[in-house]
């Protein structure tokens, strides 16, 4: 993994390139439509909700729309201006051999890649198939399993090129997007919270659905952003954020799963594959949660 | 009229309180079920209260049960205090307008409101005692917090059944309120005893003349007090506090309790005293208007600790320390008084049940029976 909207940020180019975009922000905004930073929207193996999450910002897509120069963006338009793009936001995770050639090329033509969603940020669910046999699924799926090609992986987009930000959620939180842009178009590196979903139940005024009525959530080890939509709805965290804090190889020290997959199992009484499951959804192969999951298979 | 400071009011005219309140122009706020727990609430009327209803609260667990009675304030408390009402998760502070040539600015001071909160705890007016004094004392007060302080009617009511997270009686702060109350009612079976703690409390009491309480009444009152306070089966030993938590800086037991601690900020959150925020900007995408706020935060997160390029509490073991030291020991040089009221929420509150009284005992427990126990906190798994 790359590492996550935070504080550490070991792009050296990056503080160039967001005062080049801010320059050219403010020369937009003077008047000078052409200099604006331009857009490119790229989908790999997904389901578009997090493009359609950028669609969904309709009161700020106009002032979205001003700021930026949409320049490719398939979901949305026909219109397809080549690159380079200022700003590149990627979503989906790479599951064929195709996919890993083309990852690059845009890589190359992105001044900043930012990851949109679970599935570009952490492999999504489909990279359930990284703990199954691909060559068996496409027996029992297709009738002409020989006409796919697909790698025996489901990965993350920072496995095969550098990532400068990462926005996760299935789907991402539009607000949080609008805010990453809005930074970046005013010459700030953005943070993004990295606190657990329980800060945002507390703030809410939600009562903790693990306490009051012995549901497994994820919240504590999850991280901010959603609004902690679920808890207030009386459901339980699923983790769509991932991993609070650091993964394994970014800033910060990896979320204690460990302790709440304890807790689930002694003071819950869910059974080892029932925690594994827990662990191993939408962010499942997100490392520490990858390596919680894998611990419980051993039991 | 005379000044009243003690009354009688059977539980059948209760509603005769809330009428008062009403006619002075108070919002009223109780305890009200909601989603398994009593969250604070807007309420009309007395059937509104959580009458018949018990808490039962353990390390990590809350549970409602209905008993059938008439019982109105048989509910200790749910995961809120006091704090939301002063200060509250998120308060805007300004918002910013860029003109011309630079920006102008515009204040987000809340309008007051009367509110009148009936049910608060001794743990939890001691609480609010303590966010008073930082908030309010000393040479800058804050204006949000004091607007907003300022329209609160608090009535009070004593304790007569201890959870089994309670440990007020060992930090002298309940479970009988002492002051900071505008009323404290006692439900003494199908009567409540009402006494008045300020001027405005007197007010309303004289207005709604009650009749006298008897004396017997009044020591029935006072003994289900100290029943209470004996039942209290936890508790936290603060003779040797602060000096014993600051010797115990290199113990062991901290790696035992990290091994365990999420840092999902929870007991922060719950703790009537806890005050940490952070500041935000929110800015528009056409870069004219901002908005400030200030919003709940925690030692807990990983940025509270993250100072100019570094993080001085990157482990769940630091910031654990952190808490516990703060609020049992350097709170007491800094404000001369403990940071904990003893209302025992982060213990229910925790996910895990992490439990303060037991980890301070462990901690001030000598080295030879010092527990030898730790799991890294890395080690997914068992």
């Amino acid at each position: 993994m790359s590492q996550g909207i935070g504080l550490d940020i070991r792009n050296p180019q990056l503080e160039t390139i967001i005062g080049e975009i801010r320059r050219m922000s403010r020369l937009a905004s003077n008047g000078l439509e052409s200099q604006r930073p331009r857009l490119g929207v790229f989908k790999f193996a997904s389901c578009d909700g997090c493009q359609l999450s950028i669609l969904n910002l309709e009161d700020e897509l106009l002032a979205l729309g001003q700021a930026l120069d949409i320049a490719y963006f398939p979901e949305a338009s026909s219109t397809i201006d080549s690159g380079p793009y200022e700003l590149a936001l990627v979503e989906g995770s790479i599951t064929t051999e195709e996919d890993a050639h083309r990852i690059r090329f845009v890589r190359e033509q992105a001044k900043v890649l930012i990851t949109i969603g679970a599935c570009a940020t952490a492999g999504g669910i489909q990279a359930l198939r990284n703990w199954g046999d691909v060559e068996s699924f496409k027996q029992v799926v297709y009738p002409s399993p020989h006409y796919i090609q697909s790698l025996k992986t489901s990965t993350p987009i920072a496995e095969h090129v550098h990532v400068d930000f990462e926005l996760w959620g299935c789907p991402i939180d539009k607000g949080q997007l609008l805010r990453v842009i809005t930074d970046l178009l005013a010459g700030v590196q953005p943070r993004l919270p990295v606190e657990s979903v329980c800060l945002e139940c507390k703030r809410r005024g939600n009562v903790c659905v693990m306490v009051a009525k012995g549901l497994a959530c994820l919240g504590p080890v999850t991280r901010a952003g959603c609004g902690a939509i679920c808890p207030s709805m009386g459901r339980d965290c699923y983790g769509c954020f991932g991993p609070t804090e650091g993964t394994r190889k970014g800033p910060g020290l990896p979320p204690n799963t460990a302790s709440l997959a304890n807790h689930f199992h002694d003071g819950l009484h869910l059974i080892p594959v029932e925690v594994l499951r827990r662990f191993r959804g939408i962010n499942g192969y997100a490392v520490p949660f990858r390596e919680e999951s894998n611990a419980w298979e051993q039991r | 009229m005379a000044r009243e400071t003690c009354g009688i009011l059977s539980r059948t005219n209760f509603h005769r309180l809330l009428d008062a309140l009403s006619a002075k122009g108070y919002r009223l706020v109780g305890p009200m079920v909601h989603d398994g727990a009593v969250v604070w609430d807007t309420i009309q009327r007395v059937s509104d209260l959580p009458i018949g209803w018990r808490d039962h609260q353990e390390p990590g667990r809350y549970r409602l049960e209905q008993t059938g009675s008439q019982e109105i304030f048989g509910v200790v408390h749910g995961p809120q205090s006091l704090k939301p009402f002063a200060f509250t998760p998120r308060e805007p502070l300004v918002q910013i307008e860029r003109s011309k040539d630079g920006f102008t600015t515009r204040s987000t001071l809340p309008s007051s409101e009367k509110v009148a909160i009936i049910g608060a705890r001794a743990c939890d007016l001691a609480g609010l005692g303590i966010q008073d004094q930082i908030f309010l004392q000393g040479e800058y007060q804050d204006p949000y917090y004091a607007t907003r302080r300022g329209g609160l009617f608090i009535i009070a009511v004593n304790c007569t059944r201890a959870l089994q997270t309670c440990f007020c009686a060992s930090m002298d702060t309940g479970p009988c309120a002492k002051n900071g109350f505008d009323l404290a009612l006692t439900e003494v079976d199908d009567q409540l005893l009402i006494e008045a703690g300020s001027e405005a409390g007197s007010d309303l009491l004289s207005a709604l003349s009650l009749s006298p309480a008897s004396q017997g009444l009044t020591r029935q009152a006072a003994a289900l007090g100290d029943a209470c306070a004996q039942s209290q089966v936890r508790r936290l030993d603060r003779t040797r506090l602060p000096q014993a938590l600051y010797e115990a800086h290199e113990h062991p037991r901290w790696d035992d309790v990290a091994a365990r601690c999420l840092a999902c900020a929870n007991c922060t959150m719950v703790c009537p005293t806890c005050f940490c925020h952070k500041v935000e900007e929110t800015p528009d995408l056409t870069r004219q208007n901002s908005e400030h706020s200030r919003l709940w935060d925690s030692c807990f997160t990983q940025e509270h600790g993250y100072i100019h390029g570094k993080n001085i509490r990157p482990t769940i073991k630091d910031r654990y320390r952190m808490w516990v030291t703060h609020k049992l020991a350097s709170w007491i040089d800094q404000f001369g008084t403990s940071g904990c009221v003893g209302c025992g929420r982060c213990i229910t509150w925790c996910p895990v049940g992490i439990d303060l009284t037991e980890e301070v005992s462990a901690l001030l427990k000598s080295s030879e029976q010092r527990s030898t126990s730790s799991r890294p906190q890395e080690a997914p798994g068992r």
